[in-house]
């Protein structure tokens, strides 16, 4: 049995130690927003949180996890409120497939508590791990950096995207 | 459901609740023989469309395309809400189910079939749509950046605004005033002059009961009210919370989880396979062969990939067991000088005497350019889930075109199409690739043999190494200048013919043309991958042009200026991107600025490349992109497609590079398939330039002008040609020439 915290709950896990923490997650927990790319580390789209820290599930043995604390995409927003950082994700219209973008996300959040005001070297070094075949990089950037401004606007359906 | 009429091209009714049905039919024609491998049906050539209206005045877009990342949806629903003169906020959309009435296969032959009556005033609409779906169907369904010109603008327009007659139309009738007075704006009608409003469900069952106009008003551009601006996309929410329903992420009660390993070689088969072992690994249901692949069949999908690995499997040998890619291009080498030899090609384009052009010059230049396979490399890899039960498939896929699979399917499980059920998904990427079905036929095989529901989960060394490729390709061309600089001739010879058939051209006026083509065919599959023919030939003519403004001692740019008087759509977006990226100021030494110009998929783009050289490393700083796609609805969304087509023409030019190595795939992962990450993405500008031409597509003309421009840019920053993709095979190490040497 391996004991797994994730998003705040605590979970007995009668699985392999050996098996990736993706798996556990979408598998066993059925935590979707988590996904497998790539297996190797390669793509970021697995990219959790364990104690804070961005890393690729889709190589971490959950045995690694154990006792950790581990945050997906559905443990961002907090009494349905999204994180800063989503929002500014829907502001910028960032997402196109969205496939990669739970890894982007995570990746940034990460990104954004260790470092608040990231430079363009910081947000190349820190987002460089996550692919994004559908090559929206310009606005992943734009996003990290309005959040990290503060200057997010609040999505609304009815109006008219203010960029580009 | 209103009822359907063969006969009519729009048909009205009211649907159950009192609601406003108005669909539209668009025939779009003949397919062409190649078509046969990517649709199975020709009900997939139906686009349908509705608009419906609920009693509390909510209106919904049923949308025939599929969600894989180009925001066509908000798109569609856009256009329709606008002619109908409805609120934004009041509009939904669902995409279209594969399985019921509003993507029918006998809806569908009977229009296919011909017992369509098409009436005369829609004649030029239908023959332009003929045209365009004919051209885009060859490729797939949702593809071709087809879903905003074809489905938008004769499908969702006219169902819009034939919703909109009918509304006034009842409401004329009912208030006894002209039809003419009244206005239909914000899902509401109103009557200036009696001081009359209601809201649209106040009419729509009466509206249901008029027959619709055939020829419906559209709109003029100048009245448009949501077509044209960027409102946000509703899948967006979704994909930053990680609900976004994935084919991945589908659920099925009593699933189970395949991990497969196909031959690696195409074309082989199993010859023998030993799966005692991997029998014995923890949680393994079952391991299934199938004619060229072994699945396992296992409780997690852990479980299956691990003891795939336990399979023994002996595959047939098949001719192509030692060949490469080397091998492969000394045969494109070879077909295409012995075509060349022995005059049997067949023409693109005869223009002229080209023959006597080329004896006349003062001098004749030669290239031959060489692009390799490429995968799609989609985020999401292949994946399906089925369930077979009593006679009946289910299968959960993220599909360009749901039709085909749902035939494809019931034609591998011999079963009655219409006991076949496809769950359609948002995809995670598709690009041309998840127009094949050869996913979901294995996930529902597999889901028979295994007698339970699968879920198939393709690793990505599978996905890499058993897509249906971008062919690799070589192209010969020799062109003919005269003593003063003037192209009088040009000569290209390629193989490997897809869609669209006009992608070699070139729109310079150039006297004697001969662009022609022969077989040179390969055992590696062939598939659409994001702007199809149009990826290659942009690389090698628009490469191949610069060439020929060196050898004419002129300036690329204006070289291609003065072969493009007459054009001004060409020119204004060739001048646009030159402008902006500061075309004519000096540029430092070892930095290098390229330009392209591409027409395709009705859209024209011209991109400005500039990169640098520093310790033999290419970076590509900036790229300019200009765009006449005659209007663009979601000038947002068009952006966006600007900068992804350019990503991944980027990612392809710099990197992308399938080999084959005895038989099969060496490629497997990202990191020996790799692809533009965020440190290495440029900063790209879009200019949109709305004319009057008609509308173009958006999801692929930005990727092929970038291989030539960045090529181009390459040239000036280093003296090297490059002739032969990727970029990332050269060595750049060894010499950074000064600018006076190349200007």
């Amino acid at each position: 049995m391996i004991t797994l915290r994730v998003n705040g709950t605590t979970h007995q896990l009668d699985v392999d130690p050996s098996m990736p923490l993706l798996w556990a997650i979408r598998e066993n927990l059925q935590l979707n927003g988590t996904k497998f790319g790539c297996g190797m580390a390669q793509c970021g789209a697995c990219t959790v949180h364990l104690n804070g820290t961005a890393i690729r599930s889709c190589v971490t043995p959950v045995a690694a996890a154990a006792g950790g604390e581990v945050t997906t995409i559905e443990g961002l927003s907090t009494d349905g409120e999204l994180h800063v950082v989503q929002q500014a994700w829907i502001a910028e219209q960032v997402p196109q497939c969205g496939y990669c973008q739970s890894g982007q996300i995570m990746s940034a959040v990460a990104l954004l508590a260790d470092n608040p005001a990231p430079d363009d070297a910081a947000i190349d070094q820190a987002m460089s791990g996550n692919i994004c075949r559908c090559g929206m990089y310009g606005r992943i950037r734009k996003a990290i950096k309005s959040a990290a401004a503060g200057s997010v606007q609040m999505y609304d359906p009815s109006e008219e995207v203010q960029h580009g | 459901m209103g009822k359907w009429t063969r006969r009519g091209l729009i048909t009205a009714g009211v649907v159950a609740g009192g609601g406003l049905a108005v669909g539209v039919f668009l025939r779009p024609g003949h397919r062409a023989p190649e078509l046969a491998k990517l649709v199975s049906s020709p009900g997939e050539h139906l686009v349908n469309v509705w608009v419906k209206i609920a009693p509390d005045n909510q209106i919904t877009a049923i949308v025939p395309h599929s969600e894989m990342g180009q925001g066509a949806q908000t798109v569609l629903a856009q256009m329709l809400a606008d002619e109908m003169g409805a609120r934004w906020q009041d509009v939904s959309f669902v995409e279209a189910p594969a399985e019921d009435e509003y993507a029918n296969w006998a809806m569908g032959k009977g229009f296919i079939l011909g017992d369509a009556n098409i009436p005369k005033a829609l004649v030029p609409t239908v023959d332009g749509l003929f045209l365009q779906v004919t051209k885009a169907m060859h490729l797939q369904i949702t593809g071709g950046s087809a879903s905003i010109r074809t489905t938008g603008v004769y499908g969702m327009r006219v169902a819009g605004a034939a919703a909109r007659e009918n509304l006034i139309a009842a409401a004329a009738d009912a208030w006894g005033v002209p039809a003419g007075e009244i206005v239909a704006q914000n899902s509401e009608l109103t009557h200036a002059a009696s001081k009359q409003r209601a809201e649209f469900a106040t009419f729509a069952e009466a509206a249901g009961a008029i027959a619709p106009s055939r020829t419906p008003q559209l709109k003029q551009p100048a009245e448009f009210t949501l077509m044209g601006r960027s409102l946000p996309r509703h899948d967006i929410p979704a994909k930053v919370d990680g609900t976004a329903q994935f084919s991945m992420d589908a659920q099925v009660p009593g699933m189970k989880y395949a991990a497969i390993q196909a031959a690696p070689v195409f074309g082989a088969q199993v010859a023998s396979v030993d799966s005692a072992a991997a029998e014995k690994v923890s949680g393994v249901h079952k391991v299934v062969q199938l004619d060229n692949a072994v699945a396992v069949v296992a409780d997690g999908y852990w479980s299956a990939s691990q003891a795939l690995r336990q399979v023994k499997v002996e595959w047939t040998e098949t001719a192509q067991d030692s060949i490469n890619s080397e091998q492969l291009f000394a045969q494109f080498d070879r077909d295409m000088s012995q075509a060349r030899a022995n005059g049997q090609s067949d023409s693109d384009l005869q223009q002229g005497d080209i023959d006597s052009a080329m004896s006349d010059a003062a001098q004749v230049i030669e290239a031959t350019y060489r692009v390799p396979f490429l995968a799609h490399a989609c985020m999401e890899p292949m994946n399906a889930t089925a369930r077979i039960d009593g006679g009946r498939c289910e299968v959960w896929v993220g599909s360009q075109n749901p039709l085909g699979f749902r035939h494809d399917v019931a034609a591998a499980l011999e079963l009655d199409v219409q006991q076949v059920t496809v769950h359609q998904h948002t995809m995670g990427g598709g690009f041309g690739r998840r127009a094949n079905s050869d996913v979901v036929v294995q996930a529902a095989l597999i889901a028979r043999e295994a007698e339970v529901p699968v879920k198939l989960i393709w690793s990505r060394e599978e996905d890499v190494r058993h897509d249906h490729y971008r062919p690799a390709v070589a192209s010969h061309f020799k062109a003919a200048l005269t003593a003063d600089g003037d192209v009088i001739g040009w000569d290209n010879i390629y193989h490997e013919k897809h869609e669209p058939v006009e992608a070699p051209t070139i729109p310079y006026a150039v006297s004697h043309q001969h662009i022609h083509y022969t077989d040179s065919p390969t055992h590696v599959p062939f598939g659409p991958w994001r702007s199809v023919d149009h990826s290659q030939h942009g690389f090698f003519t628009e490469a191949f042009f610069d060439e020929v403004a060196e050898a004419a001692d002129k300036d690329p740019y204006q070289l291609r200026r003065q072969l493009l008087a007459g054009k001004p759509r060409h020119l204004k977006v060739l001048d646009t991107a030159a402008e902006n990226a500061g075309w004519g100021q000096p540029v430092p030494a070892g930095h290098g600025r390229g330009i392209s110009l591409q027409e395709s998929f009705g859209s024209l783009v011209a991109q400005v490349v500039d990169v640098s050289v520093s310790d033999g490393q290419i970076k590509v700083d900036r790229v300019v992109c200009a765009v006449d796609a005659g209007f663009a609805v979601s000038p947002d969304g068009f952006v966006a497609q600007m900068e992804s087509g350019s990503i991944y023409g980027l990612s392809a030019a710099l990197y992308g590079d399938v080999q084959i190595e005895q038989g099969a795939v060496k490629q497997g992962n990202f990191h020996d398939y790799p692809v533009v990450r965020m440190a290495e993405a440029p900063v790209i500008e879009t200019h949109i330039i709305n004319s009057d031409a008609p509308w173009g597509g958006a999801g692929e003309p930005g990727t092929p002008g970038i291989a030539p421009a960045l090529a181009n840019a390459v040239y000036q920053a280093t003296g090297t040609r490059v002739r032969q993709l990727p970029l990332s095979n050269y060595d750049f190490s060894y010499k950074i020439v000064e600018p006076e040497e190349v200007i």
